[in-house]
């Protein structure tokens, strides 16, 4: 049984044909596209590391399986960087050190840039904090996550204000 | 970023100015664009997915798989069981060395353990190994199993790492039945799993005899090592590469079963094979931290000066193998008192067998001792820090031996002085939020020994005057790639974008094991030590060539600086070490450095890292709900290499403090011995709204004997002294002393009699 689907990832339209339904969102992506930045932490939507976006929307793509999302418009950490030119929200990991082992990142960056999309108060602490708790940190670099996430907010709004000048 | 003291200068700094700044982390931009390539993230061609099937019993044997209908499901390429797996040339069961603990690689039918291996299934795709893992539905023969600590227990001559389970000084009995004043106290703290974000995985590649392997690992040559000896092939025939662990706190310092069942799918199918652990099977065969039952006792004069303390721990073994948490030991090092005593017993119970987790020993310990230091300041009618400075350690208590350096007054100062512990009123509940919470505060102390393993480093100056330093460390989030590449330029007397650093590989030199909070300072000295060496070689050259300016300079000293070589006495006179190679015609020059504890300083010093934590909670006094709402940290760690990822180190170690204290219990179904909650939902580890305000102060300190670079260790201290600050705060709030781990609601309910019917 061969099932196929169209998705734009990044940007790049992809047909795709699968020979099972059984395939998430998150292995097609990294066991069949090799598109390895997402990560699988717990595979039951309990961590977050698997976080993409889609339709600029922020989900956990192990829950999600792959041939129910036809047509969908997906980004990745793969997709956020323009050629060199890191997205705010990367470079403002960096330069908070919001990752140490770096496994949840790729899941904190798309949570973070999918939660500035949704327009959510992102200069107070406090709802960035909560409004991130679906991405689990072992290592404990929330305090860093937090600040670049409002420090990233910040650059953004200030450029889209500047665009809008 | 925290203030940091000027870092000395001289002869230890020789080289550079690298080390001290707040880099940010060298592989930071992999890592933000999904490009770091951890284990699992490799997918070589012809790869075959591995699944694993794990028992659901506790104990027994399997008496029959469904492998049938496992190979008939489209898809599934061999189903791996005790019959058919490839044979091995030393039984997983052989203790070979004290680190080399008992595997479950399909050795027999036998479960000793609910979650460990009994059949791998391979399948040319992922989905098709799980479903097949599922047709198994294997029946046992099931015997009753225990996981709890009331069973028959032994006591334990060696706990951890091989240290003694008892010492003494003093006379303990006599000092306590004298003494004016006794806590006595037993505190419970629960199985804990490590939960790296990343599952333990492997994918792997024979070549003929030869094996290729990507897997996380902290510790790769005894990897290599344990391998070898279990396929029969030499160490040369294996190469492993870890880059990029996603977390290890342990739990990826030894080989493990399921890696080793991975190696032997890939043979059994003649393919390379992923094979990638799920979440829940994390909970057994990867080790955990065991759980405790310690009982502490406390002789004190009226004055509240310490005369006597016990510390006793019963901790849980499997029943194959022994890893005994050493909780007892943190008492050797922390408070002064003439009589000390600390034993341990052990417990075997039907559980995958405990090993390091952060901090082993010292997390649960300290939790231990530092709620009974409160208890005992609070009978002693003394403000607790007040009680901590009056019973402060000069020398080590247990040894008498002088500590190599203490900062931790200074920590107490610095920490008590930033969170305003001035103004805590001493008695409990007598403080409230603006919504109407109970406020508490609290102090524990923080300790961590410094660690040194043994390690080996290759430096290198090429003919166009850059360098190259090569160790195979281990990055597992401790920012390696960054701290030791400080380490690396400024041996080399280089900048950082001057030397090329190699790491993470198991063809380079041997740098032990990243664990024991010990790997900066036992990859940092080699490498330290790398760059002397070649520096010399390189300086041998100069002053023994008369065309140099630096002919004869051999008696004055020749220094490094800024890619050239220069004479000490006068550093406008030298040369690039470019001309000095291209002069001797050679095409590069190359130096080695080890690393290993001086047994001389080790003798004649305690050697440890020091602390200060202090926490506020809010207790809701209606519902008992806990949050922390500040921790501030105190720290001192001997030099530091890199204060912004040492601060992230202490952050995350707070935080698993904080996750000892409030949150993370593995609970097991005593009828089954299963754990009912082997996933990242249930089993609770904190997440971003857990974790509040949090402050590191790093408190400057020198140590002229730990190593050359005067490094001690900081990935585990954060933990230690978090857990007792946010108990004793608990216990400031609400005036209810919680004596087990993870302090939770149910246990302030009813706390209090004067509101018991109301709430905490
Ligand atoms: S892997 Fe998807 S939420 Fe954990
Ligand atoms: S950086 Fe390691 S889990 Fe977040």
């Amino acid at each position: 049984m061969n099932l196929s689907l169209t998705l734009t990832i990044n940007g790049e339209r992809r047909e795709i044909v699968l020979d099972d339904p059984r395939v998430t969102l998150l292995d097609l992506l990294r066991e069949r596209l090799h598109l390895t930045g997402a990560k699988k932490g717990c595979d039951r939507g309990q961590c977050g590391a698997c976080t993409i976006l889609v339709d600029g929307e922020r989900i956990n793509s192990c829950l999600a399986l792959a041939i129910s999302y036809d047509g969908a418009a997906i980004t990745t950490i793969e997709g956020l960087a323009e050629g060199d030119k890191l997205h705010p929200v990367q470079q403002a990991f960096i330069e908070h050190d919001g990752f140490q082992c770096g496994f949840c990142t790729p899941g904190q960056i798309m949570s973070a840039v999918g939660l500035i999309a949704e327009g959510q108060a992102c200069d107070d602490p406090e709802r960035v904090r909560e409004a991130m708790s679906g991405n689990i940190c072992r290592c404990g670099a929330y305090k860093g996550i937090t600040e670049a996430v409002i420090d990233a907010s910040g650059k953004l709004s200030a450029g889209k204000e500047r665009d809008a000048a | 970023m925290s203030d940091i003291a000027s870092l000395p200068t001289g002869s230890r700094q020789r080289q550079g100015s690298n080390i001290g700044q707040p880099m940010t982390r060298r592989d930071g931009i992999l890592k933000v664009t999904g490009s770091a390539t951890y284990a699992a993230d490799n997918n070589p061609e012809g790869l075959m997915h591995a699944v694993l099937a794990t028992a659901t019993i506790a104990r027994g044997k399997v008496t029959r798989l469904d492998v049938e209908a496992a190979r008939a499901h489209p898809g599934v390429v061999e189903v791996m069981t005790p019959e058919n797996r490839p044979p091995l040339a030393t039984d997983p069961d052989e203790k070979t060395n004290p680190f080399a603990f008992r595997l479950d690689a399909l050795q027999n039918d036998g479960v000793r353990y609910a979650g460990q291996p009994i059949a791998v299934v391979v399948a040319k795709t992922l989905e098709a190994a799980v479903e097949g893992a599922a047709l198994l539905r294997p029946s046992y023969e099931t015997e009753a199993a225990r996981v709890d600590l009331e069973g028959e227990s032994f006591v334990a001559e060696i706990v951890g790492p091989g240290a003694p389970g008892r010492a003494a000084s003093g006379d303990f009995d006599a000092a306590f039945a004298s003494a004016a004043k006794h806590i006595e106290a037993t505190y419970d703290t629960p199985p804990q799993y490590h939960n790296a974000m990343e599952p333990h995985s492997i994918v792997v590649r024979w070549e003929g005899d030869s094996l290729s392997i990507d897997m996380p690992t902290q510790g790769l040559a005894m990897a290599v090592g344990r391998t070898a000896e279990l396929f029969g092939i030499s160490p040369e025939k294996i190469h492993i590469r870890s880059p990029f662990l996603g977390g290890g706190f342990g739990s990826k310092g030894l080989a493990a079963g399921p890696q080793v069942l991975g190696i032997l799918a890939a043979k059994l199918v003649g393919a390379p094979v992923k094979l990638v652990l799920t979440r829940q099977q994390m909970y057994g065969p990867v080790g955990h931290r065991g759980q405790t039952r310690q009982t502490v006792k406390l002789g004190m004069g009226e004055d509240g000066r310490l005369a006597a303390i016990e510390h006793h721990t019963l901790t849980s073994t499997s029943r194959f193998d022994d890893f005994l948490e050493p909780a007892s030991n943190v008492t050797h090092s922390l408070y002064a008192a003439p009589a000390i005593r600390t034993t341990h017993a052990g417990s075997r119970i039907d559980i995958g067998t405990p090993m390091f987790m952060r901090a082993p020993g010292e997390a649960p310990g300290s939790a231990a001792l530092e709620s009974a230091i409160d208890e005992a300041a609070f009978a002693a009618g003394m403000d607790p820090l007040d009680f901590r400075l009056l019973n402060y350690a000069e020398v080590e208590p247990i040894s008498g031996k002088p500590f190599s350096s203490k900062a931790l007054r200074e920590c107490y100062e610095r920490g008590a002085a930033r969170f305003g512990w001035s103004k805590r009123p001493q008695a409990p509940r007598s403080m409230r939020d603006g919504e109407g919470r109970l406020l508490g505060w609290g102090v524990g102390t923080a300790t961590f020994p410094a660690i040194m393993f043994q390690a080996e480093a290759r430096a290198v100056i090429r003919a166009d005057g850059s360098g190259l330093m090569e160790i195979g460390a281990h990055d597992m989030g401790q920012g390696a790639w960054t701290a030791l590449h400080q380490i690396a330029a400024d041996g080399l007397g280089l900048s950082m974008d001057e030397v090329e650093f190699r790491s993470g590989s198991s063809d380079l030199p041997n740098a032990g094991i990243a664990g024991g909070s010990g790997h900066t300072a036992t990859a940092g000295t080699a490498l330290h030590g790398a760059g002397e060496d070649v520096i010399a070689r390189l300086t041998e050259l100069a002053v023994n060539d008369e065309a140099s300016p630096l002919y004869g300079a051999g008696n004055v000293g020749v220094v490094a600086r800024n890619g050239r070589l220069v004479r000490q006495d006068d550093e406008s006179r030298g040369e690039p070490y470019a001309a000095i190679l291209k002069r001797a015609g050679l095409a590069e020059i190359e130096g080695r450095g080890q690393s290993a504890a001086d047994p001389a300083a080790q003798e004649r010093y305690a050697m440890d890292a020091h602390g200060a934590v202090f926490a506020e909670v809010a207790v809701d006094p209606n519902l008992g709900q806990i949050r922390v709402t500040r921790l501030v940290g105190a720290f001192a760690a001997g030099r530091v290499i890199n204060p912004r990822m040492v601060e992230s180190q202490y952050y995350g170690g707070m935080i698993w403090g904080l996750s000892f204290a409030l949150h993370e219990e593995a609970v097991h179904d005593k009828r089954t011995g299963r754990i009912m909650n082997a996933n990242l939902a249930e089993y609770r580890v904190p997440v971003n709204a857990d974790v509040p305000s949090l402050e590191a102060i790093l408190v400057h300190e020198d140590d002229p004997h730990v190593n050359a670079l005067g490094v001690k260790g900081v990935g585990e201290i954060g933990i230690t002294g978090t857990v007792g600050a946010i108990a004793n705060a608990i216990w400031h709030a609400t005036g209810v002393r919680v004596r087990r781990f993870p302090i939770g609601l149910a246990d302030l309910l009813g706390g209090t009699p004067d509101v018991s019917d109301k709430g905490v």
